[in-house]
């Protein structure tokens, strides 16, 4: 194999990757304020690119705005999925809540196919489509703008959780809730404000990732898994293992299609997934304690 | 939840009887198919209430198994001309074994590990009978699958294969009730109050719920095998991700602990798309639907559902009637009590008068 095939492989991984990593990202957020894990964070990924997609096509606006609508609609959707389905039935059991999100899902994905139907759209680049070569590599633009959009978007939540308030907060419920509520965090509202914060990191991955994927009503399902996948080998419950573990899953596939097959290459991150559990539970960024029965 | 074994075992041969002297009522060749399909369909849905309900485990792969003991018997059977019973056999001892190998790891971990690690498990099934043709045929399907005999004796008509069905049906619902009402029915229960407390007792934890889910794999693969022989045709669109969600909707509609409520939940699910083929687009929606609003609102199912409004009307006529009588009762009391005072009050103002009259008496009698 020679270096710039090479390349190419780690750049189309890295991309895809930081998608990975977006989902991975809206899992842990999610699951670190409830405890459970959302199977919808998938369907926000593709809302993402599905609205952005209709916003520009149906409505005429320019793809900036539409983007823009599009993340707004899809965070709105996330705090009305937090209010109707899950806030109601908070103290069932983590059973219940996990099946009410596949509900959820399933919900989304079908509103998705009656109102788009079934085809398969593309989201112009942001910025052309010409490659830049880079060390043989072809480089696209769009490539950098995910990869910049997911960096910024790491450092927001970053800031967001050390610096703010609120980010504290939902650390603060994230250790315990009982005692968080104690000294006075409505928990309530954090939960909220993380299916939000979940649904817009979603949202801004399946957007950025449209242009170079494409989209349909059904890309959540895989996007969700893979995220969930990244979430597994980074250690649930830790965002920025999280978010590492999307970029090396997205690696790893990528170097798998080109030198295994292409056709395996979706059952690539589940073999993965599968013996990480085995071997690892606790990930690779995990703490050591992971909790076994 | 359970109501006692007797009483189980008395539903369940309910069930069989139902199921044994509906085909003549039917009288359609196409009705009995649906029929053969709900039992199928139940007998997936048993397994995996055991795992949802009692377990407390979600299996999102559960059309793995169901696809993986089908394509297992069917290349057997059909490529290498193993004998059908055998086949049969092989293929429900790949998904039970199958099921370990996957649960072993998942279920080892707190949480819900086992919904995402059979999720994907599902997904690589699903891709590998898509993938490679040369073995499964591809997307087009497999075909040529020999129909069910076993120990010589074929099962040459639609009608003995549902007999069979129906008693394999009635044979996996007796194994599941004396699952529930032994030690790991016991031990579930346990884990359901407290898995602290069920681990301080010694319950290994683990090792139940593996049991459990590799017990409701072998009844997917035993469903899946005789779907392969019975319809001759499988492919690998019956086998994907979305008919791993309808079984759980299923098990959820019917009530998650309850088995006959999962048999139920199976039947209507599977009948209900053959009157819904008009909206075909709108049925997943559908299913989306009755999962969210059936976990918020009847987490116990349809059965408990039923329960819960058959108590309820009859605390309404109950304590209806019971006020009333209260009221009643209420009243005649205050009537009575009403009227003691108001005897009361005369008799002190007599008296009142009457020392008055005593007092004038004297006074008078003073003055004069």
């Amino acid at each position: 194999m020679d270096l710039p095939s090479l390349l190419q492989y780690l750049i189309t991984g890295l991309t895809v990757g930081a998608t990975y990593g977006l989902t991975a990202l809206g899992f842990t957020i999610i699951f670190n304020t409830t405890g459970i894990i959302n199977f919808a964070q998938g369907e926000f990924v593709m809302l993402g690119g599905m609205m952005s997609v209709f916003f520009m096509r149906a409505l005429g606006l320019p793809e900036p705005l539409a983007i823009v609508l599009a993340v707004a609609g899809t965070t709105l959707l996330g705090a009305l999925v937090e209010r109707l389905a899950i806030r109601p039935v908070r103290d069932c059991p983590a059973i219940n809540l996990v099946i009410i999100t596949i509900g959820v899902s399933i919900l989304i994905r079908g509103a998705a196919m009656l109102l788009w139907g079934k085809d398969t759209f593309a989201l112009p680049p942001f910025s052309g489509s010409a490659p830049v070569s880079f060390f043989g590599a072809a480089l696209m633009p769009q490539t950098l703008w995910v990869l910049a959009i997911s960096l910024l978007i790491l450092a927001g939540l970053k800031t967001f959780f050390s610096r703010s308030i609120h980010g504290k907060a939902m650390l603060a419920c994230s250790y315990d809730p009982k005692a968080a509520a104690l000294v006075g965090i409505g928990v309530d509202r954090m939960v909220l404000l993380s299916f939000m914060i979940s649904a817009l990191v979603g949202a801004v991955g399946g957007a950025i990732l449209a242009p170079i994927t494409l989209t349909s009503f059904d890309v959540g399902v895989m996007l969700g898994l893979k995220g969930f996948a990244a979430c597994i080998l980074g250690g649930l419950g830790n965002p920025f293992g999280a978010a590492a573990g999307g970029l090396i899953l997205g690696v790893l596939e990528s170097l798998g299609a080109g030198f295994i097959s292409s056709a395996y290459k979706d059952a690539l991150a589940f073999v993965i997934l599968l013996v990480l559990l085995f071997v690892r539970p606790s990930g690779l960024f995990g703490r050591k304690d992971g909790k076994r029965v | 939840m359970s109501m006692g074994y007797r009483y189980d075992m008395r539903w369940l041969a309910g069930l069989l009887l139902v199921l044994a002297l509906l085909p003549p009522l039917l009288g359609n060749n196409y009705y009995l198919t649906v029929l053969t399909m709900c039992c199928l369909n139940a007998m997936i849905a048993v397994g995996l209430s055991l795992l949802v309900g009692h377990a407390g485990q979600i299996s999102l792969g559960h059309a793995g198994f169901y696809g993986l003991a089908a394509y297992t018997t069917a290349a057997l059977s059909t490529t290498l001309g193993v004998p059908v019973g055998l086949s049969m056999l092989a293929g429900v001892g790949a998904s039970a074994a199958v099921a370990a190998l996957v649960g072993l790891p998942a279920l080892k971990l707190k949480g819900h590990y086992l919904a995402m690690a059979t999720l994907g498990f599902g997904v690589i099934l699903s891709i590998l009978f898509n993938e490679t043709v040369e073995i499964t045929g591809g997307p087009s399907g497999f075909t040529g699958i020999p129909r069910l005999s076993l120990f010589g004796v074929e099962f040459s008509s639609d009608l003995s294969v549902y007999y069979l069905i129906v008693a394999l049906l009635g044979l996996v619902v007796w194994l599941s009730f004396n699952i529930l009402h032994s030690r790991v029915g016991r031990a579930l229960r346990a884990l359901h109050t407290s898995e602290k407390a069920a681990q301080a007792m010694g319950i290994d934890i683990a090792r139940y719920k593996l049991f459990v889910f590799v017990v409701s794999a072998a009844f997917a693969g035993l469903a899946g095998v005789l779907y392969a022989h019975y319809l001759t045709f499988i492919a690998p669109a019956s086998f994907g991700f979305s008919f791993s969600v309808q079984l759980i909707v299923m098990v959820v509609l019917g009530g998650m602990t309850s088995v006959p409520g999962s048999i139920v939940g199976a039947f209507f699910l599977t009948v209900l798309p053959e009157f819904l083929r008009a909206f075909e687009n709108v049925e997943i929606v559908l299913f989306g639907g009755i999962l969210v609003l059936c976990m918020m609102y009847l987490p116990d199912g349809l059965a408990g559902g039923f329960n819960r409004l058959w108590r309820l009307v009859w605390r309404l006529i109950y304590v209806r009637a019971d006020k009333y009588r209260q009221n009643r009762q209420d009243r005649q009391d205050r009537r009575d009590r009403q009227e003691s005072q108001d005897r009361q009050d005369v008799q002190d103002r007599l008296e009142m008068l009457d020392r008055q009259d005593n007092m004038d008496g004297k006074d008078g009698g003073d003055n004069g």
